[in-house]
């Protein structure tokens, strides 16, 4: 119910995405008493909203659960003023005064002095027939929210890194066997998730091996089987299956960015050490710019500076 | 204020399929953490669609036999009834704007 023709609101910095990036850039810019608007168009957190537990982020020896790390940054943001406005930015412009203009789909028209995007990054889908059917109906791409479905069912986790090792090993909680595929002979995940995976009792590898299909009933809302090429020997087989769990990486969330700021092969914005992009004002912190670590601790880190750098430039430039 | 109820295997059928009119069901559970994000913009739109929609929760960790009658695998699974079929269904976290959209396209 919102009004379409309303001025836009003026803002000092503007927040896209709120993940650890995004919510510690929040933290910074609202202690610097910024009046500042976060824009959230999915879950807070991002990734690690739907992450079973966090073990590496420092201050939490016995790990601490995703959502409820999120929730917590998000409350110690809020507490010192961030405001949170539910909606995805649908376009950034940068106007002639250097200011910057955002629309958004329901949440109003801003304006603001300081843009950070902290957008992150979307898990990447691997392209092949019943992916996109099935979605929902036994494939996934979060097994932390899923894999209680599939309890002594078994289950496939494609991929090699660490989200797939760790959702893997979370997700032999409840099915009977979980088969890890990886189109390479050795995992690429941290060696202390690796060796828990190796450790598990019903998890198998399947190495060297890619998913080609996945068959199901889009009806009845299930995954039934799916089809692996052995890409050593190319062999073909059909394995029954009941659910696919998806984790081969992620794509950047950087479409706003696309003409206004340099970006890698990865279509990663490209920044300084201060988070800044040539277009003054714009900063790009997380998962989504180039060369990030891509960790929750890193990506903070990564908001913090932004923010800090940020609040400098508006007092210099404003 | 209108909030949304909870609906069991047991009272499914005259919560949701013979209501006289259409209905929302959020099937969630209290291990998933974007089912708790859907939760408040479930309750906005409660508000919003007050009289015209019936907003109702369906725990899928106590209440297996629905959940799986309609092939949840999912959760967030939103799911809107009309005359006691499925109309539209909206899988994940989607922002307000979104749902909206769902439920205006399947109550037209």
């Amino acid at each position: 119910m919102t009004n379409e023709n309303q001025a836009p609101r003026e803002v000092d910095i503007a927040i896209i995405g709120g993940g650890p990036a995004g919510l510690a850039a929040g933290l910074y810019a609202a202690r610097a008493l910024r009046t500042t608007v976060l824009f959230e168009g999915g879950v807070l957190g991002g990734q690690i909203a739907t992450s079973d537990r966090v073990e590496n982020y420092p201050g939490f020896p016995d790990g601490v659960g995703g959502f409820e790390l999120a929730m917590a940054m998000h409350q110690q943001s809020e507490k010192f003023g961030m405001e949170t406005v539910y909606a995805r930015v649908t376009d950034l412009q940068v106007l002639e005064d250097g200011r910057f203009a955002l629309r958004t789909d329901g949440g109003g028209d801003f304006i603001a002095k300081a843009t950070l995007v902290t957008a992150g990054a979307d898990p990447v889908k691997l392209g092949i027939p019943g992916e996109v059917e099935l979605t929902g109906k036994g494939v996934s791409y979060c097994a932390t929210c899923d894999a209680a479905f599939f309890k002594n069912m078994e289950v496939a986790v494609v991929g090699g890194g660490d989200a797939a090792v760790e959702e893997a090993v979370f997700t032999t909680r409840y099915a009977s066997k979980v088969i890890l595929i990886h189109r390479r002979d050795e995992l690429r995940a941290q060696k202390v998730l690796q060796e828990r995976a190796f450790a598990a009792e019903n998890m198998e590898f399947l190495w060297d091996s890619v998913v080609e299909e996945i068959h199901g009933d889009v009806a009845k809302g299930q995954v039934e089987a799916i089809t692996v090429r052995n890409v050593k020997t190319n062999e073909v087989t059909r394995m029954p299956m009941s659910a696919v769990f998806i984790f081969i990486g992620q794509t950047p969330n950087s479409n706003l960015l696309e003409g206004i700021v340099p970006m890698d092969a990865g279509k990663h914005a490209c920044v300084n050490a201060w988070m800044e992009t040539p277009v003054p004002g714009l900063f790009v912190a997380g998962d989504v710019r180039a060369d990030a670590a891509r960790q929750v601790v890193s990506s903070a880190g990564d908001g913090a500076t932004a923010a800090i750098r940020a609040d400098h430039y508006i007092t210099d430039h404003f | 204020m209108a909030h949304p109820t909870d609906t069991t295997d047991a009272t499914f059928e005259s919560d949701v399929l013979k209501s006289d009119v259409p209905v929302l069901v959020d099937f969630w559970a209290p291990w998933c953490g974007p089912c708790r994000m859907v939760a408040p913009v479930v309750e906005e739109l409660a508000n919003d669609y007050d009289g015209k929609v019936k907003f109702v929760k369906l725990n899928t960790d106590d209440n297996p036999k629905v959940a799986s009658q309609f092939g949840i695998r999912s959760i967030p699974t939103l799911l809107i009834f009309k005359d006691g079929e499925v109309a539209g269904q909206v899988v994940g976290f989607r922002p307000k704007s979104d749902l909206a959209r769902h439920l205006d396209a399947a109550l037209a």
